[in-house]
């Protein structure tokens, strides 16, 4: 129980699991199974996205640049399909492609020219979305192949439900959960998620007992691009429209929910169970705010508070723990 | 005659204009425990860093590890000869658990792409068992105490096909019982081919165990001998070119009233009851074994950590201890005893760092920085305390450990204190600089200012300071006026009640 507590982790459930039944007692239909598949399929896009986040911020270094690169893949994907055609893998594979591109480009500027991340991304981030409005002229895209509509309504397992309406597992949801797990199995059993770690606790220190800090720094971005890339292709799945403004400003309330599950913005601390349950919990204030029937004018307000109370409360206890001096044994 | 394990001959290296090392020569054989002696800035640092990698020696020097030469020397390549070097700052992931920073050099080493839990477990439990400790395998280092920290480095150093183990300072945070246990660690080392460097400024215990000695000043090597030929009086001569002593105490200062009172200070879990009364012009110093709450009790006298119960008062005026801001404007000032973390704001520029406690007192009518004052200022803190730059705008990480200390104690007497305290002040800095520090407090206090100095060595503060106080497990346990007592008497005093 005391090692619980160490864990922030530990607080986001107890704060999830106590706002969860807040809801319910308001609207009994936040906690069904149809409206956490919903949630769950919404959120990919989100979440894919977080753990690329979660892996720059553990690093050491910030990216803001991935929603742009998410639109910016997202778009070429669209304009390859009406143009060459393929098939889901191949629209997968080029939009992989064009992130981590684009991603290695954030970590060349950031490990071999030494430009502070947070300045580096913010410049390709104009850039890129820059780029995508000049070359598109702002234009939508909304005749998206067949095949790539009906793939966004695979189910993994269906329900039916007593009224006659069906509802299931996404295999968009399987995809999130996928590269969440590709995030942890690096992370945790990789010497790549290890020198991750070692960067971000003390660059100077992974230089000295040899880690590649060139690679593991570029790797870092890179791998935040191709995961771009892909919640690119799934956020078309998602709306089954490309346009080139609808991601740019949602990577502050991305890198926030990360934050919120315990990574530190001065790297070396995070976990992929924490930037899930980060971004859970600013998923589900939404939706209740929804299901509460709060006028959606306020969510922007409420998220602020969720993130200010939760982040607020690590903070301070780490604070506490380190001004506590060493405990000596006085004489009686 | 045994072949050299690590040749290196004519090696010179120069930062920004400053010849750091001219010509250098020197070898490791295998097996031997080695010291690498020098003053502060004699390039001792320098050379560390060129044989581990981390720097590139200028073009016209070679190195040579087992009779083959190397280009474009690597810290890669260092770590594949089996050279693991512990620094002064010893180089840990605080974020990361012991059995994570131990197993670390191992994984790289070995190239590993994938972790077994049991597996680096395994590596860091072996570790600790060659000097057998046993810390908490998955506590978070961060949260150790330094000499545990240190522990884990050389622990992580003793992973992996070893060599060569380079060790910056490994003295300087252990109590005489881990000291001993390390050099017995090295003597085993010794008998398993593995050679030791020492580089490192408390000469006596290492003096014990070492083969040879080589001596660097002012980046040139001064020569190479075997160590029984030696000891710490000729290696001193040799690293300075004078010999040290310590100079006479300065007078007492004539009776009047105290500068500093403290009555009856409390805090649970640091200290006791502390009362005692320090008059200007009076050196008092505070010594006792690490963890005695020497430390806590000078920083609840400078308002950063709150007592409990009891008062201090400086020239009959409270000291208001909640606050820091609050005590340095009643003449109080703090040099503390990490002064890499705590005392100085390492990128920026010596002039900046004497400077920032008194900017204040700088400013024109109109809230600008004089900037003529402040340079005139600076010039004259430089030239007292004899710091060594480049230029004052050079920045204090270039420093060596001696002269940082000093622009640390430039930056506080520029406050133009009436008591200062000083947490182990010559703490891991050579002979040289510790001479001309201890001059400076002298100096101070002919001036009339209060010193409250803690320390370890108890020679330092039996040699220079009036009185000397010794705690014990938060309690002041024994009072020495200096006239009357010598240094075996504080000894004593320590060893009865640890």
């Amino acid at each position: 129980m005391r090692k619980l507590a160490k864990y922030t982790e530990t607080y986001l459930v107890v704060i999830i699991a106590l706002l969860a039944i807040l809801i319910t007692s308001k609207n009994p239909s936040f906690l069904t199974l149809e409206n956490m598949f919903d949630l769950l399929k919404s959120y990919s896009f989100f979440g894919i996205m977080a753990v690329g986040v979660l892996l720059v911020l553990i690093s050491g270094g910030i990216d803001i640049s991935f929603a742009a690169v998410a639109t910016v893949s997202e778009y070429l994907v669209a304009v390859f399909m009406m143009h060459v055609g393929g098939n889901i893998f191949t629209a997968f594979a080029v939009a992989a492609l064009v992130g981590t591109i684009l991603g290695f480009f954030n970590g060349i500027l950031v490990n071999r020219f030494r430009i502070p991340s947070i300045i580096a991304t913010i410049a390709t981030m104009n850039l890129y979305y820059g780029l995508l409005i000049f070359a598109t002229g702002g234009k939508w895209i909304y005749d998206l192949p067949d095949w790539f509509s009906s793939f966004a309504e695979i189910q993994l397992f269906t329900i039916h439900s007593a009224n006659d309406v069906s509802y299931g597992l996404s295999i968009i949801t399987a995809i999130w959960f996928l590269v969440m797990l590709a995030g942890v199995l690096i992370l945790r059993f990789t010497m790549l998620g290890r020198s991750v770690y070692a960067i971000g606790g003390d660059r100077r220190s992974a230089l000295r007992v040899g880690l590649n800090v060139r690679f593991t720094e570029e790797f870092v971005y890179s791998f935040m691009g191709f995961l771009a890339g892909i919640a690119g292709v799934v956020q078309a799945l998602l709306v089954q429209t490309v346009a080139p403004n609808s991601i740019v400003g949602k990577e502050l309330n991305i890198i926030a929910a990360v934050v919120l599950g315990g990574a530190s913005l001065t790297g070396g601390k995070g976990s992929v169970l924490g930037a899930f349950l980060g971004l859970v919990l600013l998923a589900i204030v939404k939706n209740g705010m929804t299901l509460m029937a709060i006028p959606p004018v306020w969510y922007e307000f409420f998220v602020g508070c969720v993130i200010l109370v939760s982040v607020g409360i690590t903070s301070y206890r780490s604070k506490v723990e380190r001004q506590r001096t060493a405990s000596i044994q006085v004489k009686a | 005659m045994m072949t050299d394990f690590l040749l290196m001959e004519n090696i010179s290296k120069q930062y920004a204009g400053v010849k750091a090392l001219d010509g250098v020569d020197f070898s490791i054989v295998p097996g031997e425990i080695h010291c690498l002696a020098g003053t502060n800035g004699s390039g001792k640092s320098t050379l560390i860093k060129i044989i581990s990698g981390v720097e590139r020696h200028d073009a016209g020097g070679t190195i040579t590890i087992d009779g083959s030469s190397m280009h474009d020397y690597s810290t890669i390549d260092s770590i594949c000869h089996g050279i693991e070097v512990i620094y002064q700052d010893l180089s840990l992931f605080p974020n990361l658990t012991v059995a994570e920073n131990i197993s670390m050099s191992a994984m790289v080493s070995s190239k590993r792409k994938f972790l077994a839990l049991g597996e680096y477990v395994k590596i860091a439990t072996d570790a600790m068992k060659l000097i057998g400790i046993a810390l908490p395998l998955d506590a978070t280092v961060g949260r150790l105490s330094v000499s545990e920290q240190q522990l884990v480095a050389i622990c992580r150093a003793l992973t992996g096909e070893l060599r060569l183990l380079i060790m910056d300072e490994p003295t300087t945070a252990l109590t005489k019982k881990e000291v001993d246990r390390l050099l017995s660690v090295v003597k085993d080392l010794r008998g398993r081919g593995i050679s030791t460097l020492f580089v490192s400024h408390k000469l006596q215990e290492l003096m014990q165990v070492a083969d040879r000695v080589t001596v660097l000043r002012d980046g040139r090597t001064i020569g190479c001998y075997p160590a029984i030929e030696l000891d710490s009086r000729k290696i001193e001569f040799m690293m300075t070119g004078t010999n040290f002593e310590y100079s006479q105490r300065a007078p007492a200062a004539p009776a009047s009233e105290p500068l500093l009172e403290v009555s009856s200070l409390s805090k649970k879990d640091n200290f006791k009851d502390i009362s005692f009364s320090l008059y200007p012009g009076e050196i008092v110093g505070i010594t006792g074994m690490l963890g005695s709450g020497r430390t806590e009790l000078a920083l609840s006298l400078f308002g950063m950590n709150y007592p409990d119960s009891g008062y201090a008062q400086v020239l009959g005026e409270r000291l208001d201890l909640k606050s820091t801001r609050k005590c340095v404007q009643n003449g109080v000032a703090y040099v503390p005893e990490d002064r890499l973390t705590q005392g100085l704001v390492m990128p920026q520029s010596v002039g900046k760092n004497a400077m920032v406690t008194v900017i204040e007192r700088l400013l024109t009518r109109f809230g600008f920085i004089d900037h003529r004052r402040e340079s005139s200022l600076i010039d004259e803190l430089v030239g007292r305390l004899k710091i060594k730059v480049p230029s004052v705008g050079s920045a204090v990480a270039t420093l060596s450990g001696g002269n940082q200390q000093k622009v640390v104690l430039a930056k506080w007497i520029a406050t133009k204190p009436k008591l200062l305290i000083l947490d182990g002040p010559t703490v891991g800095i050579d002979i040289a600089a510790k001479g001309a520090i201890h001059e400076f407090i002298k100096e101070l206090a002919a001036e009339g200012l209060g010193v409250l100095m803690i320390s370890d060595e108890v020679s330092e503060v039996a040699n220079l300071c009036h009185r000397v106080l010794v705690m014990s497990r938060g309690r002041i346990t024994a009072e020495f006026h200096m006239e009357g007592s010598s240094e075996a008497d504080i000894a004593d005093s320590i060893d009865q009640t640890a």
